[in-house]
């Protein structure tokens, strides 16, 4: 037991290894920092989070250091005394502050991080308000290329490295470095090597004012206008925790969520950059029905009935020939509901796992310079591209005990077994494609198709019945990671045109009033489902519940990154 | 006072003075042949602290003590860094010693290699120093031919390898620990500490970085004995506690406006003055000195009212300097404007900050476009008020910056304005507007 008094306030701080910026968090104290973030190494340059600190003595008498000291690089010990308003520590605060400023431009009307920028923030809170630099500011060309994703605004940037550290020991690529001295230092990449690692736009997050911007948000949206949504990077099996920010429900950048159980504090870019399908034109959002001329609008409730009424048909007439498909990007309790449904109208109907898109290997960094992956592993980009493969696979071994492959399904239907094949699939528009023309063609033997898709694909084109699916940004749910920790999904954005969210509409095919509310299914669904109990007795929280007891099949021991400090 | 016999001058502008075989001839090796073969390194450790040895690089502290401060009993591997990145300004001791008497410095650091356990030495050379290059290569090469580096030296089980790295040119590389993250070939931002190079230095290795005159010190300390050592220089003030005493000789380069610039060895003590005026010719062309930098210009200023102040490790700062320094006095006579002082110590400091400290890298540089401003008359008097703030706010003193270039760089500003405020004053209210110099501006 540790006590640390900042600002003469006792701070019980446990046996934790923390620094005093740590400290002071917990305390409630905010001390001001650049260049410290708790996933890189500590270098205490920015000299923002300067504190005066001294050492109680067991007599109670303090002893005060004769000179402000860095926070981020003094560790909280017994006994250490922290003040962070003094007059001294606020004086140093307003020095670098001033410091910072001096060849900063003040272009925050055009400047994308204005609003979230920390030093706009710091200056507003712990700076002095009027510069008396009056001499010219140095105006180093801004570098609109370090990487396709990447632009640098130098003369914005304030030298704290996180970007630099980020590149050396998270994605280990080392892309980024400081050229020249003294007030002349920008941040460069060697000749001809862009940032292009799937972990670079991590560094437009880590940079604390507006030096390195996204090209993909860029001039895009005033963050004051963004809303943000504690919600999970639905591309792969390690379920990043993100923000999603939009505006008018439209998504206009995901940004990682720091999550310690899944991810750590970074996401890769094929995540971040990912979610464009969800704003695109080209998206489906009509409940379809086909007639003589092909797939005509429908609309949702006679749709719905005559769902409804040809399922329970086909299901009294030959059960068996019934099949639905579950994709591994429907959430836990959309899976539920639907298996609920099926095998409501009979034991017998068939559920399988849909076509689980794996892509190459797990990809871990850091690499070394050969691009070979480093021990130890900080970040992983699996080769699930799914979010929720464990979550559904354990709603089917409830309902009937086994996970049965869609390649089953398929195999099923060109031998003319299938009867109606209601594929709830929902996977988002990736080059590989989560069905083959081949595949499509053998549905198209498929008497009664019902496609629940967010896109055009050859099922699509097979369809009898194609209901318009919600994105991952639309949907409220569950999705449980590839080493079972269940996070919640929240709903950033309405979905668009005459979307309506899967969950509602499994929830009118099982005929139940009201509205679809996730936390009340998957209240239910851990009443049912032994594999979920735990999340019935507590929210899931920002950081998700690791559920125990989970089937090991994929599962892998590699621990989630970033290290603490 | 008696006229002083140099010592670790001995031989320079000798015949031959750089060869190994002149150098044994006089004795060389000796010390160094006694101490491997009578003493442990203990001893050795022992008698530097007894002599009271403080590093000749600038900050002035006990050579001894800084060994004892390596983790006992370590596995290894241990390194010794020699610090002969001499950059200061206006100083050149360091250059003397290495192109004139290489195996002095060598058989310095074979001592201080045996005294700390290491098994390996870097010299750390800085860039710019050629020749000096040339004949320490030489020199190791012919320690190597006589067995005095190399494997089981002296037939005692002693190793040693000597390596000779030269530098980029950056007045950082001076720091120790920039020194260190240098010579592994990193970018020279000073490390922030502890750990402190003793404990985790070079390739996270306990590391010792002394300078070139500090182990040229060692040989002879060993050679002549801790009293001969003792008998030299200023012993401690004894109303000032935290005075270790500055003994020894030191080399004194006298450049600027003197009659006769050069490098003097005297006994550690000896005044601004008796420098100028006995050593350096006095100052040139018949004219009055307006002042100095007493021991390169991160040192700071002095009057010439001042310059009666004994330059030893305690002297400069009771007339408000940072210290001895490296005792490289630069003298500027009484037509030089201070605002070209100024001008020059400033732009030298903003283009050798190495970025990596916020107040440091934006203070140097905004120091400078002040500095450049008042020089072309177009100063504020508020700015000398700024000038001395940041003179006062960066550094490691106030804790601001990871190391001691910040205090180095505001340090002369702040003395500048103090002591040479009225003309500071003056020359802003005259307002004269000249022209920007041929080739400078903010660098």
């Amino acid at each position: 037991m540790a006590v640390v008094y900042v600002n003469d306030r006792p701070i019980d701080i446990g046996s934790e290894r923390l620094n005093l910026i740590q400290a002071a968090q917990k305390a409630g104290v905010l001390i001001p920092h650049y260049c410290w973030h708790p996933a890189l190494s500590v270098v205490a340059s920015c000299r923002m989070c300067l504190v005066e600190v001294g050492e109680r003595k067991p007599d109670g008498t303090v002893v005060m250091q004769p000179k402000v000291v860095p926070a981020c690089q003094t560790p909280a010990k017994d006994g250490t005394v922290v003040v962070t308003n003094s007059e001294r520590a606020r004086y140093a605060q307003q020095q670098t502050l001033e410091s910072l400023l001096l060849n900063h431009p003040l272009d925050c009307p055009v400047c994308d991080k204005a609003g979230e920028c920390l030093l706009q923030d710091y200056s507003y809170r712990f700076g002095r308000a009027h510069s008396r630099l009056v001499d010219d500011k140095n105006q180093p060309p801004n570098k609109p290329y370090i990487g396709e994703q990447i632009t640098l605004f130098t003369d914005r940037c304030i030298m704290c490295t996180r970007c630099v550290r980020f590149t050396r020991e998270i994605s280990g690529t080392a892309e980024l470095e400081v050229v020249h001295r003294g007030h002349h230092a920008e941040i460069d990449i060697f000749p001809g090597r862009p940032c292009n690692n799937k972990l670079a736009g991590n560094v437009v997050d880590l940079c604390p004012v507006g030096a390195l911007c996204s090209k993909d948000f860029l001039y895009k949206q005033r963050v004051w206008f963004l809303k943000s949504q504690a919600s999970v990077c639905a591309d792969c099996s390690t379920g990043c925790s993100v923000f999603i920010d939009s505006n008018k429900d439209v998504v206009y950048r995901l940004r990682p969520r720091s999550n310690p159980l899944a991810q750590g504090d970074f996401m890769c870019d094929e995540g971040r950059f990912g979610y464009h399908y969800i704003n695109a034109r080209e998206r489906w959002t009509r409940p379809l029905a086909r007639g003589p001329s092909g797939l005509s609008p429908a609309d949702w409730p006679s749709l719905l009935a005559t769902l409804r009424r040809e399922l329970r048909a086909a299901a009294q007439r030959r059960s068996w020939a019934v099949v639905a498909m579950l994709s591994p990007f429907l959430t836990c309790e959309e899976a539920f509901l639907l298996a609920k449904y099926f095998k409501g109208l009979s034991e017998q109907v068939r559920l399988v796992l849909g076509p689980v898109p794996i892509v190459g290997e797990d990809d871990t960094y850091p690499k070394d310079a050969r691009g070979r992956p480093v021990q130890p592993v900080k970040f992983t980009i699996r080769a699930e591209k799914c979010p929720n493969r464990r979550g559904v696979e354990e709603v089917l071994r409830h309902f009937q005990g086994e996970v049965v492959t869609f390649d089953v399904a398929l195999r099923r239907a060109d031998e003319g077994q299938v009867e109606v094949m209601y594929l709830a699939a929902g996977y988002p528009p990736r080059p590989h494609g989560w069905i083959t023309p081949e595949q499509g063609a053998v549905l198209a033997k498929v008497p009664r198709l019902i496609v629940h898709d967010l896109w055009d694909s050859p099922a699509a084109q097979a369809a009898t019945w194609f209901l318009p699916a919600a994105s991952v940004a639309e949907k409220e749910g569950t999705f449980v990671n590839h080493a079972g920790l269940a996070q919640a999904v929240r709903r950033a954005i309405r979905p668009p045109g005459e979307c309506r969210a899967d969950g509602q509409v499994f929830w009118e095919l099982l005929e139940r009033r009201g509205l679809f509310h996730a936390p009340a299914v998957r209240a239910e669904l851990a009443r049912e489902v032994a594999f979920f109990a735990p999340l019935g007795s507590a929210d899931l929280g920002e950081h998700g519940m690791q559920l125990p007891g989970a089937p090991a099949a994929g599962a892998d021991s590699t621990t989630p990154g970033g290290a603490p400090t | 006072m008696a006229e002083y016999e140099p010592v670790l001058l001995r031989r320079v502008g000798k015949p031959n003075s750089q060869s190994i075989e002149t150098y044994l001839a006089d004795g060389g090796y000796g010390a160094l042949t006694r101490a491997v073969t009578t003493l442990t390194p203990e001893q050795v450790v022992e008698t530097i602290k007894a002599s009271g040895l403080r590093g000749r690089g600038g900050a002035g502290f006990p050579t001894g003590l800084k060994w004892t401060f390596l983790p006992k009993n370590h596995p290894g591997p241990i390194y010794l860094c020699v610090n002969a990145d001499e950059s200061e300004p206006c100083t050149f001791n360091n250059r003397v010693l290495m192109e004139e008497d290489p195996h002095q410095v060598l058989e310095g650091t074979i001592l201080a290699a045996y005294a700390t356990r290491a098994w390996v030495a870097y010299i750390y050379l800085r860039y710019e120093y050629g020749r000096c290059f040339r004949t320490m290569q030489q020199a190791i090469q012919e320690a190597y031919a006589k067995g005095f580096l190399g494997r089981d030296i002296l037939g005692r089980g002693f190793h040693l390898d000597v390596y000779l790295h030269r530098g980029a040119g950056a007045y950082i590389c001076g720091e120790e620990t920039g020194l260190i993250e240098s010579l592994e070939g990193k970018r020279a931002w000073p490390r922030i500490k502890p750990p402190f190079p003793a404990v985790e230095g070079a390739f996270r290795k306990p590391t010792v970085v002394n300078n070139v005159e500090t182990l040229a010190c060692v040989t002879h300390i060993m050679d002549r004995g801790v009293e001969w050592f003792r008998s030299i220089g200023v012993p401690p003030d004894p109303r000032n506690p935290r005075d270790a005493g500055s003994y020894g000789p030191k080399l004194y380069n006298i450049s600027g406006h003197v009659n006769r610039p050069g490098t003097v060895e005297l006994p550690l003590g000896v005044t601004v003055r008796e420098l100028v005026d006995k050593h350096g010719g006095g100052v040139w062309k018949g004219r009055k000195a307006k002042g100095c930098i007493p021991g390169g210009i991160s040192m700071g200023l002095m009057t010439e009212a001042e310059f009666d102040t004994p330059l030893d490790f305690n002297g400069p700062s009771k007339v408000g300097c940072l210290g001895l320094g490296t005792g490289a006095v630069t003298v500027f006579d009484e037509q030089t404007s201070i605002a070209d002082v100024l001008y020059n110590i400033c732009r030298f400091f903003a283009h050798e900050s190495c970025g990596q400290c916020t107040p440091c890298r934006e203070g140097t540089g905004w120091m400078l476009k002040m500095a450049d401003r008042i020089r072309r008359g177009q100063g504020r008097l508020e700015d000398l008020e700024i000038l001395r703030e940041i003179g006062n706010a960066i550094g490691i003193m106030p804790g601001t910056t990871i190391c001691g270039l910040a205090d180095g760089a505001g340090w002369p500003v702040k003395n500048a304005i103090t002591k040479f405020r009225a003309e500071f004053e003056e020359l802003i209210r005259r307002g004269v507007r000249r022209e920007p110099l041929v080739g400078s501006g903010s660098h």
